[in-house]
């Protein structure tokens, strides 16, 4: 639980079952004798004074979220266990930090940073760890621990300690079987994990990446040039790995590992697999440059870290195309510079839609995901412009006079002007798409091409027949060349 | 005084060239519009791989900018990749419609839009686009008059579309034409079409004027219509209709077609 500011003892509250009750309670309060569990009445009539929040689990979760991208720099396999804690697989890491005892020196070197308090423990599979930094004394003496610690539910845990088996140790020396029998198989399946008698492993939070690289400094380095040598030096080690393997890939992710534990993630994509240091180091420049709040270095980075989460087949060497391809590649290349600094959705292609709702008629894709491009369908020869060049969403209301209720508009007002109709077009009546909807299929409406007394060119609609609605309203959809 | 031997004349004479970047355009390749007068005035056509400015003064006028705008595009860039940016703003304001384009010739499949957020953004993207000598043309949307929009920016924008090859449309929307290092400039308003059967509106009219151009003639007007399938600007000639539009002189028959 993080630490309170000031002397005052600290209580978390939630309602829970129409009763307002503490759910966390930092040391100040614990030592008052305050608990989780206790209703806030009770509590206030044990300690009258002490310090109430509100119990935020999101806050919580985001925390420990930011806790674990902390620790993902003494090993990739992290994972979360229950609300407040974080289980790490640091088999084959603690070396870098000269052992256990080193890398929890430094773990707790991190926590004052965060301004957190951690309980830490060592063990051979997951739930023994667990077990030992919640339930614990100090020693790593597993025997020792309550029964408690197996975390069973709260009737087993119970019925164990009414047969007399108050520890693990009482547990671990009997039989399984009748154990299983009276307990419940959960039992003796954890006992048997917690023990290191079966095997059990972690999930970790993240997946790891297809492809890992990570610069460790003794010194930590602090400007933003240093940073970018550092990331052309791992996009060099990564690309001559990807080019053994034969691979590419789409996506580049950089992990700035404050000293302070704080960490900054930066990342790039490219529209195809790709395996160039220089293009990669361009990328992150250009990525580093557009960043509305700059990188801050704090004390300095003391690792980075560049992951390709997901590899995919590259020819081993690029082929030399010739003439519209290699115009073609640069084409990309440009696409994939504008979507890094403008943002992906900013970049657009236009893909047609098979349908005959104005506004659905063209579908803006991200430049960097949309499928390889095709001419779109040729418009019917010797028509004029049937659809407008500027589409207005949603579409503007527009007062409108006409010769005969369902008939063409003569004249109307948009933007505080008035505009008479010259020539028109239509209707041409577009119906909703009353197959895709269950409710009421919507208004038809009746489009004309319109041109007023100046030559501008509109396209208006009436939202509605007389008969299906009784004063349709006009709008102004679009606007044509 | 002695005379300089020819070839450090040829050698100064290159060094001036090179330090004037922005020589009048002789021996550009252009692209003919198809209408004879214009086609005259500019010297046989669009000047391509050079900056042109499409104005439109009120935002009333923006449908007309635009497709002019488009129109040039779709031939100048014949089948190569075009990029049209315009600011987020104006996106969200009037979308620019996929099958709009098409009908006026430019196939959206070719197009990449970018829609950056702020005119400096767009400025920054488009010196990036022009310098890209992959693209056929760039179309630049600013509404307004943005203050990043100065004269170095257009001469960047020049130098950089001179060098590259890119034919670049700056389309200005609402906005009162300034000094800038464009090769032509153009004020587009729209025009009464020529009407088809049923006194429907007809294809794409324009009331164009030359306003400015880098050594040839200026201050021409002309109305022209734009055929999509023949891919030429045709003179047009409004019928009467009000005193508001000029008859034109000599109106060619098959106009009417």
């Amino acid at each position: 639980m993080r630490r309170g500011d000031e002397g005052a003892p600290l209580a978390l509250i939630e309602k829970q079952r129409g009763a307002m009750r503490l759910v966390a309670v930092d040391a100040a309060a614990a030592a008052l004798g305050l608990a989780p569990g206790l209703s806030l009445a009770d509590a206030r009539a044990r300690v009258p004074d002490f310090a109430v929040a509100d119990h935020d689990p999101h806050a919580d979760a985001r925390l420990l979220a930011r806790l674990a991208d902390g620790c993902d720099r003494y090993t990739p396999m992290v994972a979360t266990d229950l609300f407040d804690g974080l289980t790490l697989d640091v088999t084959g890491c603690a070396h870098v930090f000269g052992g256990e005892a080193g890398m929890a020196g430094d773990l707790a070197r991190l926590a004052t940073h965060w301004r957190v308090t951690v309980r830490h423990a060592f063990a051979d599979t997951p739930e023994a760890a667990q077990a030992l930094a919640r339930y614990g004394t100090g020693e790593d003496d597993l025997q020792a621990l309550p029964v408690a610690a197996l975390r069973c539910d709260e009737e087993i845990v119970t019925a164990l300690t009414r047969a007399g088996l108050r520890t693990i140790g009482d547990l671990a020396q009997r039989p399984t079987a009748p154990l299983t029998a009276r307990f419940g198989e959960e039992t003796t399946s954890r006992l048997a994990r917690l023990l290191g008698r079966a095997d059990s492993r972690i999930t970790p939070r993240r997946t790891l990446p297809a492809l890992r690289c990570e610069r460790r400094f003794a010194e930590p380095i602090a400007r933003t040039a240093d940073v970018l040598t550092v990331i052309a030096d791992l996009a060099r080690e990564a690309v001559a790995t990807m080019e053994r393997r034969g691979k590419g890939g789409r996506r580049f992710a950089i992990r700035l590992f404050r000293s302070d534990g704080d960490i900054r993630d930066l990342a790039i994509e490219t529209g195809q697999p790709a395996r160039d240091a220089g293009l990669v180091q361009r990328l992150f420049a250009e990525r580093i440059d557009a960043l509305a709040d700059p990188i801050d270095p704090g004390f300095g980075f003391d690792l980075v870290r560049l992951a390709v989460p997901v590899l995919e087949p590259l020819a081993p060497t690029q082929l030399h195309l010739e003439g519209g391809e290699v115009s073609d590649g640069e084409l990309l290349a440009l696409i994939d510079r504008l979507s890094i600094r403008l943002g992906r959705g900013r970049v657009q292609r236009l893909v047609p839609r098979d349908t005959h709702i104005p506004e659905q008629a063209a579908l803006a894709l991200p430049a960097i995901e949309a499928p390889v491009p095709e001419a779109w369908p040729a418009p019917p020869p010797g028509e004029p412009p049937l659809r407008p060049l500027h589409l207005f969403d949603p579409p503007q209301a527009i007062e409108v006079t006409a010769e005969v209720p369902d008939g063409p508009p003569r004249q109307f007002r948009w933007r505080r002007s008035s505009h008479n109709v010259i020539r028109y077009e239509g209707p041409e009546r577009i119906a909703a798409e009353w197959w895709k909807r269950d409710d009421n299929a919507g208004l038809t409406r009746d489009y004309y091409r319109i041109e007023d007394t100046r030559g501008r060119r509109f396209w208006v609609f009436r939202h509605g027949l007389y008969r299906e609605s009784g004063d349709p309203r006009w709008y102004v959809h679009g606007l044509f060349a | 005084m002695t005379h300089a031997p020819a070839s450090t004349l040829a050698s100064l004479r290159r060094r001036i060239a090179r330090l004037e970047r922005l020589r009048p355009a002789t021996g550009v390749a252009r692209v003919a519009t198809g209408h004879a007068g214009i086609d005259a005035a500019l010297g046989g056509g669009l000047a391509l791989g050079r900056l042109h400015e499409v104005f439109a003064v009120t935002a009333d006028d923006a449908g007309a900018a635009t497709g002019f705008a488009a129109i040039l595009a779709a031939f100048t860039a014949r089948d190569g990749p075009v990029i049209w940016l315009r600011e987020g703003r104006a996106q969200a304001r009037a979308r620019l419609h996929g099958p709009g384009l098409a009908e006026l010739g430019l196939d959206p499949g070719r197009l990449v839009l970018a829609v950056p957020a702020a005119p400096l953004d767009l400025l920054r993207a488009a010196a990036d686009v022009v310098r890209c000598d992959a693209i056929a043309a760039a179309v630049i949307e600013l509404w307004g008059e943005p203050r990043p929009l100065d004269l170095t920016a257009s001469r960047r924008l020049a130098m950089a579309a001179e060098s590259s090859g890119v034919t670049t449309l700056l389309l200005r929307i609402a906005a009162a034409p300034a000094p800038s290092a464009a090769q032509t400039r153009w004020r587009v308003a729209a025009a009464p079409s020529l009407p088809l059967a049923a006194n429907a509106p007809g294809h794409p009219a324009f009331d164009l004027e030359l306003m400015r151009q880098r050594g040839g003639p200026e201050g021409l007007r002309w109305q022209v219509e734009w055929n999509r399938e023949t891919r030429i600007l045709a003179d047009a000639a409004a019928p009467l209709l009000g005193a508001v539009v000029p008859l034109a002189e000599h109106r060619p028959v098959a106009a009417w077609g």
